[in-house]
């Protein structure tokens, strides 16, 4: 019985295939794209004064709102460039870990770093973030007291401590990507590189770089997108500053039209980065 | 390989900067979990225990971390099941929405947590009129965990190629039976990797879970979200996240003694 | 070629999700324009039997079962007493609150001011029979039949506490002494860089009271009630205010982390903080300033979809309860609303400390009321600036 339907399965290999889509395609496009699509949809509704609720209709006002109103460039443009720089400072704190840890270390030692490398993702996000305005705290705090003999100084709270606290937050998973890559790379590879006269960096630049750069996208994804997405650490460690989620958050139950029509913005530049990432083909290798 | 000493030192420098920078932060928490101030100023007055003693008392703590178990091995086991099914898919066929379909399902986790999160509280309450619970969490923390199960089921499926599967096939196994005995057995590590990271993600999420949660659900992020800002509580908090921290080496171990058996490291 | 067939594919999906949204959308419920009266909705007759639990929306640290602390627990009582199971979902802001309120899966709220007069007129809770709550009696009169629990003196719900938000600063440091709320918008501030203030839309509110003191000829008469012009200049005066903001609070803890470490020194704060603050050994004084201060007062409501009514109202009996008033303000740091729960506080001093029972010194304390089109001061010839609009200006006025 069992045979004959797994026989009459491998002939068809149509019915196969929609076997194995239905259920996930159904939840991506439907439950996911669907509460997406009214969510945006929203976004031209307007809503009822008194009460908060929403009002279906076509109006373009809340764009008028977002686009007339510098604050949201402002804000658009402060939450992209704190998404680019927590992706580069990862990146420049995440390769050469990964590369001790794939290329020198040894193998025995291997399995310990990764472990010590993902022990911080499982305390609590909040709590690091906690843990970051202890650090920071201007005077009083960590940093200062550790640092201060050296003339460093907290950056106190604002635009570099959200950067700081958000690249510790996702630093490992920047490095888990990379650090995978680079162990699926065959050390003859670099060797031959080696023997060919190329110096380290050379070799770094021109033979690593190229191949762990789909994983050096991979790990984008997380570092860029969460990023680009947070309000708590802007709240906890921001000092004055916002970041787009907080305007989403702020205006999500009072004014949910107005909500979404910000949301077009992450929404937006993450269709841009998407895109931009496939084009690299590096989207294949996610 | 073949490094310079030079290179091989500054690159292990660099390994030791990292990790301090990673751990100077979790030595606050695990100190300001003994901090006798109530607000966590530095440096800390005076030792105590009692943050440890009112952790252990608090019933709050221990049932907000069943539903997190219970949300995290839900979503994580519905993501093992959409996300190995779509990675098959889309490494095996070809069918029209391929990349369509390999685009939206890197949406959830690309896309703000807050906007997945408002998307969803908007599409289930005021849409479909079901009432937020458990379950609404775990459809959401589902979605955005099926991504790293589809990645590293694809990454797998894609290096092993199908001739292992065709082989067995032409010795007269059928397709259950060469799933079984052939591809799961390959796939299990790269699975067990992907489920740890989404268990993971599920484990430690507040955005999606703040908009989806149904009363009396409070998962542990949750309850430290509650908690955290709240004078008497707070450092008991630091205390839940201290055990957390070392709670955590044994899956982390658990992951390692796994990927150490099989042929080829897990993706992560 | 490549990226034409993905366009092709992404036009199927959109066109998909579209089709859902449109479907889904035309069930919501769509309401006409701004209202002068709250949705008809009886209150309940009698009292009925308990439906066996109760789901609570509640500020943190208003339900406590004894899981956070063992000793702080006036839920289990009332569960065994009533058979009513408490499910509690903590609301981190008001907005938050209305939204899980609009859902209609939750009996009862803890509504601040800010959210109570949006659910009234929302249709979202219901009138409220004092009769049947006992304990409604015992209520200060001062809280009862208010701007923001009441419409036309019909009740919505049962005052739970009081607090007024203060200005807090460092003794040591901030000399002479401020008197006024003057001393947060000057922007020749001596303490530019350390002064801090509460971060959402209702703080707005805060600079119209200055400014309806400082300013009369603005014509401001009550905070909540703000035609574009008065909204204006009290958005152009925060403004102002900005520079000298080192951090906007909204959570106690990190306000009183940064007392206690100097970050801050003067601004607006809650009696709760002050305590808290004192007690880590920080040099602070609250004081309500000459204009009076805004503040908040809580309130029961109970939901119109309700689906556990009676134990949705044995709950707000038992929360203004002497006792379990007395537990949850000494707990959450406010002053009770039960003129008996002061006899019941751990520190006798507490109710004094609070100014629970002193009704002269609430009498310039504008609590927390949800701004809206019809003006609430009773004006006509003007339309008000709704607090849709209060929140959209936060959001500029932070990220400006």
């Amino acid at each position: 019985m069992n045979n004959s339907i797994a026989t009459w399965m491998h002939k068809r290999q149509k019915v196969r295939l929609l076997a194995l889509l239905a259920a996930p395609g159904l939840w991506l496009v439907v439950a996911y794209l669907g509460a997406l699509g009214a969510l945006l949809v929203t976004a031209f509704f307007t809503i009822d004064n008194f009460t908060g609720d929403t009002i279906p209709g076509f109006n373009l006002g809340n764009f008028h709102d977002m686009v007339s109103d510098p604050a949201y460039r402002n804000v658009m443009f402060r939450t992209l460039g704190i998404a680019l720089s927590v992706t580069l400072i990862c990146s420049a704190i995440a390769i050469p870990m990964a590369f001790f840890m794939a290329k020198v270390a040894k193998p025995r030692n291997q399995k310990f770093l990764v472990a010590l490398v993902l022990t911080p993702l499982w305390a609590s996000y909040l709590v690091k973030i906690y843990a970051w305005r202890s650090m920071l705290e201007p005077g009083t705090g960590v940093i200062d007291w550790l640092l201060s003999p050296l003339g460093i100084h907290s950056p106190g709270f604002g635009g570099p401590a959200i950067i700081i606290g958000l690249s510790y937050l996702w630093l490992p998973y920047m490095i888990l990507p990379i650090y995978a890559g680079l162990e699926r790379l065959p050390n003859s590879l670099l060797d031959a590189s080696g023997d060919l006269g190329a110096r380290n960096f050379y070799t770094f630049r021109k033979v690593v770089l190229p191949l762990i750069f789909p994983s050096l996208v991979a790990g984008s994804m997380f570092t860029f997108s969460l990023s680009l997405g947070d309000y708590i650490t802007a709240q906890i460690i921001g000092g004055k500053l916002q970041m787009l989620g907080n305007v989403v958050y702020q205006n999500f139950s009072i004014n949910l039209p107005f909500a979404a029509t910000i949301a077009t913005i992450p929404i937006t530049i993450m269709a841009l980065y998407l895109w931009l990432v496939r084009r690299t083909g590096a989207l294949a290798s996610l | 390989m073949t490094l310079s000493n030079r290179a091989r030192y500054a690159l292990a420098s660099l390994m030791g900067v990292g990790l301090a920078f990673i751990y100077i932060p979790l030595s606050v928490v695990v100190i300001n979990s003994f901090n006798a101030s109530r607000t966590f100023s530095w440096p800390p007055t005076g030792l105590s225990l009692k943050w440890w003693s009112k952790a252990i008392a608090n019933t709050g703590v221990r049932q907000a971390l069943g539903w997190s178990v219970a949300a995290g091995l839900s979503a994580t086991a519905i993501a093992l099941l959409l996300g190995t099914c779509l990675a098959f898919a889309v490494s095996r066929y070809e069918f029209f929405g391929k990349e369509v379909i390999s685009l939206l399902v890197v949406l959830p986790i690309s896309l703000p947590g807050v906007v997945t999160g408002i998307a969803l509280s908007n599409a289930f309450t005021k849409q479909l009129g079901i009432s937020t619970s458990l379950l609404t969490v775990i459809i959401g923390h589902a979605t955005f965990c099926i991504v790293v199960v589809y990645n590293n089921a694809l990454a797998r499926l894609r290096r092993m190629g199908t001739s292992l599967q065709e082989a067995s096939m032409d010795l007269g196994a059928n397709g259950f039976t060469t799933f079984r005995l052939i591809t799961l057995p390959n796939l299990a590590s790269a699975l067990f990797a992907g489920g740890l990271l989404a268990f993971g993600l599920s484990f430690d999420e507040i955005v999606v879970t703040t908009f989806t949660a149904g009363p009396g659900i409070q998962t542990l992020p949750i309850w430290i979200y509650d908690n955290l800002f709240r004078p008497n509580q707070a450092p008991v908090v630091n205390v839940v996240a201290a055990t957390l921290v070392v709670f955590s080496l044994i899956p982390i171990y658990l992951s390692q003694w796994l990927s150490q058996d099989s042929t080829s490291g897990g993706r992560f | 070629m490549r990226n034409a067939r993905l366009l092709s594919q992404i036009a199927v999906a959109s066109a998909v999700a579209i089709i859902l949204a449109g479907c889904s959308s035309s069930t919501t419920s769509s309401t006409t324009a701004a209202k002068s009266s709250p949705p008809k909705i009886d209150a309940m007759k009698s009292l009925g039997a308990g439906e066996g639990q109760v789901n609570i929306v509640a500020w943190g640290g208003y339900v406590e079962s004894g899981a956070n602390d063992p000793k702080v627990n006036w839920v289990s009582d009332f569960e065994k007493s009533t058979g009513c199971k408490v499910n509690v979902k903590v609301g981190s802001t008001s907005d938050e609150m209305v939204a899980l309120m609009k859902t209609g899966q939750y009996d009862v709220v803890s509504a601040s001011g800010d959210a109570s007069l949006r659910l009234i007129y929302g249709g979202d809770v219901a009138p409220v029979n004092t009769s049947l709550i006992p304990n409604y009696a015992d209520v200060f009169p001062g809280l009862k039949d208010q701007a923001w629990n009441s419409v036309d003196g019909v009740a919505y719900g049962v005052p739970h506490g009081r607090g007024a938000n203060l200005l807090v600063y460092n003794t040591d440091i901030v000399k002479p002494a401020p008197t006024s709320w003057g001393s947060v918008f000057d922007a020749n501030s001596p303490y530019k860089g350390k002064i801090t203030a509460y971060d959402s839309a209702i703080y707005i509110a805060d600079a119209a009271l200055y400014l309806m003191k400082s300013q009369p000829s603005l014509g401001i008469k009550y905070p909540y009630a703000l035609d574009q012009k008065q909204f204006d200049a009290a958005v152009a005066l925060l403004k102002v205010q900005k520079p000298l903001i080192g951090e906007y609070w909204s959570d106690y803890l990190k306000h009183v982390a940064s007392l206690k470490s100097g970050g801050t020194v003067l601004g607006t704060t809650w009696q709760a903080n002050i305590n808290l603050a004192l007690s880590e050994g920080v040099k602070v004084n609250g004081i309500k300033p000459v204009e009076g201060s805004t503040g908040w007062s809580d309130t029961w409501m109970i939901s119109s979809k309700a689906k556990n009514p009676n134990c949705g109202y044995m709950w707000m009996d038992h929360i203004i309860s002497p006792s379990a008033n007395a537990a949850v303000a000494e707990w959450f740091g406010e002053a009770p609303s039960n003129a008996k729960a002061c006899d019941m506080t751990a520190d006798k001093n507490f109710c004094t400390t609070f100014h629970a029972a002193d009704a002269a010194y609430w009498t310039d304390v504008y609590y927390w009321n949800t701004a809206t089109e019809t003006c609430l001061d009773g004006r006509t010839d003007v339309k008000c600036v709704p607090y849709s609009e209060w929140v959209k200006a936060w959001s500029s006025l932070r990220n400006a």
